[in-house]
């Protein structure tokens, strides 16, 4: 009997649309491809409300006239995007009994992170009580924000229970036409971050997508919107030093914030996809439009990034400079090893009097990677006073790999002083000696000295980040030197 | 690639009606490139701000077959040598002219170290086929720019220099590329330099306008600079505001060879540089720098293009402006490290000075290395002066209009000090001092060789 439902069951949902959309039997996940259908579908299942609709609709049609950008120093395969699912209900992983079913190569990288046992488990999929911990943190959580009115949800739940806020913000900073990736992100995104800090909060705790147990499973179109009132503060982190690894190749997600009067947002990342194998093959691509805007006067947004996984990196966390007085603030390590390729950097755009950006890349490439550094900084005829600091370094370990940089300054106001530097080197030997000769071998010599390399980036990380970062970026060279 | 935008077809239509006069006695070697740079025209046609190595110069509005064109004669008929003299007195030189992009004969002055042959392209390309087999075309690829493209088809006449092994030409080879008629005018101009190994030459390029016709050049240098040879280079421009220039010079180094090249914009209208040298040869040496000061609705924007392409050579770059009035100037500068090029060490800084609000910089230094064992670094600034060194002058009682010129010119001076010859170099010092502190009209800047407008001819 059982298996004749199934059968049945399965029938129906590989069948293609032979009864349109309107079925009652809840799918799994759409099938493969993508049209305005699929949109509709998606926005229907997630039960949005009508300008949810609209919105990704004319993201979807902006995205049909627009090409896959190729002046990025980037060689990227084709992608064939009528191959992918864009709709799935999050899969349950395959449960396992204990850790000692966990591949051993991961359980050394976690132990190597520091990572504490319980979350190892959480996060290698293994069946513990630690979820329920999490759950119970979870819930701790929010109602400490809640009593602050402090919004911290799923952006899903946002558009249900704060349609207005989401509508008023949500695209106005990334417009669902802005560029290609992004288009696709607002025609098909299926969930990530909603944050709002009401005016004069000061966001008590560190918020981050990891306590969030959904966001685990948020797929491979994420999109993410805060929103910092007047006077308030909020530090945001993304992603996890954990090595993630992801079945869907494609990752195009979209960040926006928005920073009022005196709104201070800070906003981490560590991004640790898949790299692929030793040979280049396989990984993930990275192609994530992050903005912020500052909007009202005196307000600050700040970028702080290490990036170490992903085949491809295409990433550009950018400030529009909007308010008077207002401060965007750019902090970056770039680790590519093996076959790795980066393009990432960002943009400054000063509109308000006063404004002032700093920008500091550390760019390292090892192996027979490309790391490239891509920055604008344009001040615009308005923006008087503008004061702009960019420091773009690139370490080369190994002669395969390359290390490139192109900045771009535009200024239309002679009231500015902007100032670029860039230095490309290597590790010198007398450094390497130095360390050989008090016993620590080159590997962890390099280690050493990329560490304080990165330093001035890795210090703006919340604490316990740093030190997860720090190992990462050790663990993520291993086999680079020698 | 780009498609070709509708107006460039007119270009290649000009280009086959004419055919038989361009080629008319030209060298069989300089025509039969002429096939191959019209298919890579027909692919690139005239770069707009679309091209990325264009972003900040869009050409296509200014290159039409809308202007005269005159492929036999240029049309220039009077004696220049009377109408121009160069006033940089005590300076020695070969002085050759050309006329609208096409060689005077019997211009020039002084005797020539044995061997030694500055001319014609148009005449030497015939006699010297040899050489014209082994560099026309290959230092400047005709398949990667449309400008080059253009002039390959269009080149008939430019300068033709070849400096045998061996010889040393002490005294400076300057010419005098004068703009002048009453039509508006298009020059395809193709010049040819040639620096066999362990010899030394001086070359100086000094572009002018002497009427207020407008003025579409397309100029092509291609310059090959041997073992153990020596080349400084220098270009100054001075030109009208209706002039449109786009200058590309081409560098191949040997090993061991050193250039010098420094571009000196002083006025024009639109001017575009685009400077490439490749270090082909171990241990090379290449000093590149560049002044621009513009004013009114100026565009400068120079684009260059350093290939270190083996071990062990140095690069330097400094590109320094004053942009006043609504003047724009760009600037791009990148530096190639090929794999496996070594212990090479590059630099270069680009910095930017805005004098008003309605003037503008756009510039971009980039590094794209594939070598690790290199010492690489750039930098850019754009700003204003710096209050303190003002406040420092000030203090000790100079006026403020004072301590504004003597910065300026200090600014400036670091690039000016670069010339090797004690003669320019104290012209361009006097030229530049008198600019800034407003004693010369800025039109009347087309003095820079001294060219005082003695004659009833102004510098537009």
């Amino acid at each position: 009997m059982a298996t004749e439902q199934d059968k049945l069951l399965e029938e129906v949902t590989n069948r293609e649309y032979q009864y349109g959309f309107h079925t009652d039997i809840e799918m799994d996940m759409l099938p493969k491809g993508l049209d305005e259908e699929v949109i509709k579908e998606i926005s229907r299942r997630k039960k949005e409300p009508e300008f949810m609709l609209e919105f990704r609709l004319e993201a979807y049609r902006n995205w049909l006239k627009m090409e896959s950008p190729d002046w990025a120093h980037l060689k990227i395969p084709p992608i064939d995007f009528q191959d992918m699912i864009y709709y799935a209900a999050p899969k349950k992983k395959p449960q396992l009994e204990s850790m000692d079913e966990v591949d051993p190569e991961l359980r050394a990288t976690f132990d190597k992170l520091g990572i504490p046992l319980d979350e190892q488990k959480v996060l290698a999929g293994v069946a513990v009580d630690a979820i329920i911990d999490s759950v119970s943190v979870k819930t701790t959580f929010r109602e400490t924000l809640a009593e602050k009115g402090i919004i911290f949800c799923s952006i899903s739940e946002a558009i249900q229970e704060y349609p207005d806020l989401v509508k008023k913000h949500l695209g106005s900073v990334v417009p669902p036409g802005d560029n290609f990736f992004a288009a696709l992100n607002s025609a098909v995104f299926s969930d990530g971050s909603f944050v709002f800090i009401p005016k004069g909060v000061r966001c008590p705790m560190e918020l981050s997508s990891y306590f969030r147990i959904n966001a685990m499973n948020t797929g491979q179109f994420e999109r993410t919107l805060i929103v910092a009132e007047d006077d308030s503060y909020v530090s945001y982190l993304e992603g996890c030093t954990a090595p993630m690894r992801d079945e869907n190749q494609l990752h195009a997600a979209v960040v926006e914030i928005v920073a009022l009067d005196r709104a201070e947002v800070k906003y981490s990342t560590v991004q640790n996809w898949y790299p692929g194998d030793k040979n280049g093959k396989g990984g993930i691509f990275n192609f994530v439009t992050k903005r912020g805007i500052c909007k009202g006067d005196y307000s600050k947004i700040s970028w702080t990034q290490v990036e170490t996984g992903s085949a491809i990196t295409w990433k550009y966390p950018s400030c529009v400079l909007m308010g008077d007085h207002t401060v965007g603030e750019f902090y970056s390590v770039a680790l590519t090893n093996n076959y790795q390729q980066a393009d990432t950097g960002t943009k400054m755009i000063h509109l308000g009097k006063n404004t002032r950006s700093l920008i500091v890349s550390k760019g390292i490439s090892a192996g027979f990677s490309q790391n490239s550094y891509r920055g604008l900084v344009k001040v615009s005829k308005r923006a008087e006073n503008a004061r702009n600091f960019s420091q773009c370094d690139s370490l080369l370990l190994g002669d395969k790999c390359g290390a490139h940089t192109f900045p771009y300054l535009e200024i239309n106001n002679n009231s500015a002083k902007v100032e670029h530097e860039a230095t490309t080197s290597k590790i010198g030997e007398d450094q390497i000696f130095y360390c050989n000769q008090r016993g620590i071998d080159t590997e962890n010599a390099v280690g050493l000295i990329v560490n304080g390399y990165v330093k001035e980036v890795i210090n703006q990380l919340p604490m316990e980040f740093a030190v997860e970062a720090q190992k990462l970026l050790q663990i993520s060279l291993e086999g680079s030197v020698g | 690639m780009v498609k070709i935008a509708e107006q460039d077809t007119s270009l290649l239509n000009l280009f086959n009606e004419s055919r038989n006069l361009i080629e008319k006695d030209a060298s069989p070697l300089v025509n039969q490139w002429r096939t191959k740079a019209e298919e890579a025209f027909r692919q690139l046609g005239i770069p707009s701000n679309k091209v990325e190595a264009y972003k900040y110069t869009n050409l296509q509005p200014w290159f039409k077959a809308q202007y005269a064109y005159s492929f036999s004669e240029n049309g220039y008929q009077g004696k220049i040598d009377e109408i121009f003299k160069c006033d940089v007195e005590s300076m020695e030189s070969h002085t050759v002219f050309m006329v609208n992009g096409k060689f005077i004969p019997g211009s020039n002055g002084n005797v020539l170290p044995q061997g030694v042959v500055i001319g014609s392209f148009f005449e030497l390309a015939k006699k010297h086929s040899h050489i014209v087999e082994k560099y026309y075309s290959k230092i400047a690829p005709v398949t990667e720019d449309g400008m080059v493209a253009l002039n390959t088809m269009y080149a008939t006449d430019g300068i033709f220099i070849h400096v045998p092994a061996g010889k040393v030409v002490e005294k400076p080879i300057q010419i005098v590329n004068i703009l002048t008629g009453e039509k508006d005018l298009m020059v395809n101009q193709r010049n040819l330099i040639v620096i066999e190994e362990n010899a030394q030459a001086r070359v100086l390029f000094c572009d002018h306008t002497l009427t207020q016709s407008r003025f579409v050049i397309n100029s092509v240098t291609e310059a090959q600079i041997d073992g153990t040879s020596n080349l400084d280079f220098y270009n100054i421009q001075n030109q009208h505001n209706g002039t449109i220039q786009v200058g590309g010079y081409y560098f191949n180094q040997e090993k061991q060879s050193v250039l010098n090249a420094n571009y000196f914009t002083l006025h024009t209208g639109i001017a575009r540089n685009n400077i490439f040298a490749r270090l082909g040869g171990e241990h090379a040496e290449n000093h590149i720098s560049g002044l621009y000061l513009i004013d009114k609705n100026q565009h400068v924007d120079n684009f260059s293009y350093i290939n270190h392409a083996v071990p062990d050579c140095e690069s330097n770059e400094l590109f320094k402006g004053v942009m006043d009035d609504a003047s724009t100037g760009a600037f791009t500068g990148r530096i190639l490290v090929a794999k496996d090029a070594q212990r090479t060490n590059a630099y270069q800084s680009n910095n930017n000075l805005l004098l008003t609000e309605n003037a503008k910089m756009n510039t971009r230094p980039q590094l794209e290395i594939y070598a690790d064992d290199v010492k690489c670094s750039h930098g850019a600034t754009v700003g204003q002066l710096d209050d303190n060194a003002l406040f420092y002058l000030r203090a000790r009682g100079i006026s403020k209009e004072e301590a504004n010129i003597l910065l300026r010119f200090a600014f400036a001076y670091e690039v000016i000090e670069k010339i090797q010859m004690p003669e320019l170099k104290e012209q361009i010092r006097e030229l530049v001092e008198k600019r800034f502190r407003g004693e010369l009209d800025k039109c009347d800047s087309c003095v820079v060789c001294g060219q005082v407008d003695k004659r009833g001819l102004s510098c537009v």
